[in-house]
């Protein structure tokens, strides 16, 4: 079996974020950029299932910038097979959308016969949720968003999933699209060996237009501005001050 | 290249290694005394520490640069490679001056972390920074060298299995310059400690586990003698370079963890209604700290593309080392002055970095000493000792 996995470029989570003066985005110069950590976590259950020999290959895929070839080679040091960078903007600022992200990996995946496809549930610039739905409606095929547990068995993979009430359980069949959230696993770092092999995995370089995709954003952002600003707390003597604060200023009660 | 964009690769997943050792972690093993062992573990486990071995005998074969990225991501991350980073680096004794047959007796495990070779005796109580005056004998007998003497800072010589030893086989009176008749060995520490070896621990002000050696009658077989007999000093001193290379590299870590440090603070803490950072007698220092850090980094990288093309950067090496350790103790006051009463507190870890930062202006060898060198080989000055 072969394991998809989508990787993508994002600012790192460690850095603070800082909104361009004009308000056209955020600010990109001079940025840390890492892999989104949803994806990380995705690659890392991809490289224990294949350690646990239910898989034979793993191929990181990244679209975006050519930047994003560094993603991808993380991903290789990791542990991915071999790469595909589908280059789909040559402006680091642009973000590509969920329905063409998930339009070239369908093209991907019918090409590359891939059963799993394993994705983060999310990315964290963008928040969008939405590249492994659009993927599995695409596929025609099951999904199954936010694992924290996936457990394979044949054609068939149990997934537990994490909803508002508490752990819901599903199971799936092959083909399918999963999508991973934070408490799955922890991912691993490259060991120094792994880094210097990676160098050499192969690194397929593509465009959209080898799978008949055109990249065309359809949202239009208006306007970034930074969240406001958190005020700091206040420390109460008692309960009845509690409960009047609550009533009074905070007015919740 | 720009010196922070150099081996991306091997910086992330360093940093990424170090966030599993967190601020707790260091905290406890400093006010414990402890050996960090768990981190060293992952950090040999990860192939890290063999990252200068060449190929054929087991490591990563890669340049002294990539030795200074690691070292250097350990020390930004807020940890300290104290513990290990002569793992690192003194087999290149061995590689450059050893025997084919030591090389491929000791190489492949020392790469694989089952051997460790992390102790480096050369420094001795009566001889201090005047290395070639140590008393250290080494005598053969017809069958084995037999060493008596003492070193003193012989750091991790507890957590090491071999120990890089500088002794004198040939007596000063019979030598023309008293850089003669030192001879290297390699002792392999396992199999005499407790009998002819003896390690005691120094209490010192930072968690460095240094020790010192007492050698009564201990035999070290001539196959372990590295290079030729009474040429030892020239192999200690061909090590020289890369050491203070690598240990500039630390200082630039250093140094940027206290100016993220400090500039975090900065902007949160308010005292008078305002960060405190707004001020320019706290900010002015910030800036100053990260230029003197910047010019550092410039001479280290000039030092560490010199070296990895092969020349012999003395100059360099030993401006960089300068450099660098002055840039990391004067981000190191910078720090502590912003954090002001905060800073004597553990939790921030500010105090502890700043105890283990000041250890670079003395060893592995004292700023002036670094002058003395330079005034003397760089400046055509007489010689001053
Ligand atoms: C924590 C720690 C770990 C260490 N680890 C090791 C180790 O693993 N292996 C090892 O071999 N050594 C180690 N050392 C020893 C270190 O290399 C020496 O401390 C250093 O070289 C200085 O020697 P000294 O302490 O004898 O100082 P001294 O030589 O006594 O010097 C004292 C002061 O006088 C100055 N001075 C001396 N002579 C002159 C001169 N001619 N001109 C101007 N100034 C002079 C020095 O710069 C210094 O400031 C370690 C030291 C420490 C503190």
């Amino acid at each position: 079996m072969k394991i998809l996995v989508p990787v993508k470029r994002v600012i790192d989570y460690n850095v603070k974020v800082r909104v361009k003066s004009d308000g056209s985005g955020v600010d990109l110069a001079n940025i840390k950029m890492s892999m989104n950590p949803f994806d990380e976590i995705a690659l890392e259950e991809a490289i224990r299932i294949k350690e646990a020999g239910k898989a034979d290959e793993i191929i990181a895929v990244s679209i975006g910038a050519s930047q994003s070839q560094e993603t991808l080679r993380t991903a290789l040091a990791m542990g991915a097979d071999r790469a595909i960078l589908v280059v789909a903007t040559d402006d680091v600022n642009q973000d590509i959308e969920p329905l063409d992200v998930a339009k070239i990996l369908h093209a991907i995946v019918v090409e590359e016969r891939t059963d799993l496809i394993l994705c983060g549930k999310q990315a964290i610039d963008n928040d969008m949720n939405a590249t492994a739905q659009m993927l599995s409606a695409l596929m025609g095929c099951s999904q199954a968003t936010f694992a924290s547990k996936i457990e394979l068995a044949g054609e068939k993979i149990k997934v537990t999933r994490e909803v508002d009430g508490g752990l819901q359980v599903v199971e799936v069949t092959l083909p399918s699209v999963i999508s991973v959230d934070l408490r799955l696993n922890e991912p691993r770092y490259a060991s120094l060996p792994n880094i210097m092999k990676a160098k050499r995995k192969p690194l397929e370089q593509k465009e959209p237009k080898d799978f008949n995709v055109l990249v065309k954003n359809r949202l239009e952002i208006i306007e970034t501005n930074e969240p406001a600003e958190r005020m700091a707390g206040i420390k109460v003597s008692s309960v009845d001050e509690l409960v009047e604060k609550l009533k009074n200023d905070a007015g919740v009660i | 290249m720009d010196a922070t964009k150099c081996h991306l690769d091997i910086r992330d997943a360093i940093s990424k290694l170090c966030s599993q050792f967190d601020s707790s972690y260091w905290q406890t093993c400093d006010r414990e005394n402890k050996y960090p062992k768990a981190f060293v573990t992952a950090l040999t486990k990860g192939g890290f520490l063999s990252a200068l071995i060449p190929k054929k005998y087991g490591g990563s074969g890669l340049s002294l640069s990539a030795g200074a990225a690691i070292l250097e991501e350990i020390h930004k991350s807020g940890g300290n490679a104290g513990a290990c980073h002569a793992q690192m680096y003194t087999m290149g004794t061995i590689l450059r001056h050893g025997s084919e047959e030591q090389k491929s007796k000791y190489l492949p495990k020392i790469a694989s972390g089952e051997l460790r070779l992390q102790a480096f005796g050369v420094t001795e109580p009566s001889s201090g920074s005047d290395t070639s005056s140590l008393n250290t004998t080494a005598k053969f007998d017809g069958k084995n060298y037999i060493v008596n003497g003492q070193k003193v800072w012989t750091s991790r010589a507890e957590h090491s299995d071999l120990l890089l030893l500088l002794a004198r086989t040939r007596p000063i009176t019979e030598v023309k310059k008293r850089t003669e008749g030192l001879s290297v060995f390699l002792v392999d520490m396992r199999e005499l400690v407790g009998k002819s070896l003896t390690i005691k621990p120094i209490k010192t002000m930072m968690n460095h586990s240094t020790t010192e050696l007492f050698f009564e009658n201990m035999p070290v077989a001539p196959e372990n003698m590295i290079g030729d007999i009474d040429s030892g000093f020239r192999y200690i001193l061909s090590g020289m370079n890369a050491e203070r290379i690598l240990i500039a590299a630390e200082c630039i870590g250093d140094a940027k963890w206290f100016i993220n440090k400090a500039q975090k603070y900065a902007k949160e803490r308010i005292v008078f209604d305002r960060p405190i950072g707004q001020n320019q007698g706290v900010q002015f220092p910030i800036a100053k700290a990260y230029s003197k850090m910047r010019a550092a980094e410039l001479m280290l990288r000039q030092a560490v593309n010199l070296f990895d093309q092969g020349k012999n950067p003395g100059e360099e090496a030993n401006l960089a080392k300068l450099l660098c350790s002055e840039a990391s103790w004067n981000a190191a006051e910078t720090c502590m002055q912003t954090f002001g009463g905060f800073g004597f507190a553990e939790e921030y870890d500010v105090e502890r970095k700043y105890r283990e930062a000041r250890l670079y202006q003395v060893a592995p060898v004292s700023t002036n000493l670094i002058l003395s060198y330079l005034a003397e080989h760089v400046l055509d000055l007489p010689r001053s000792y």
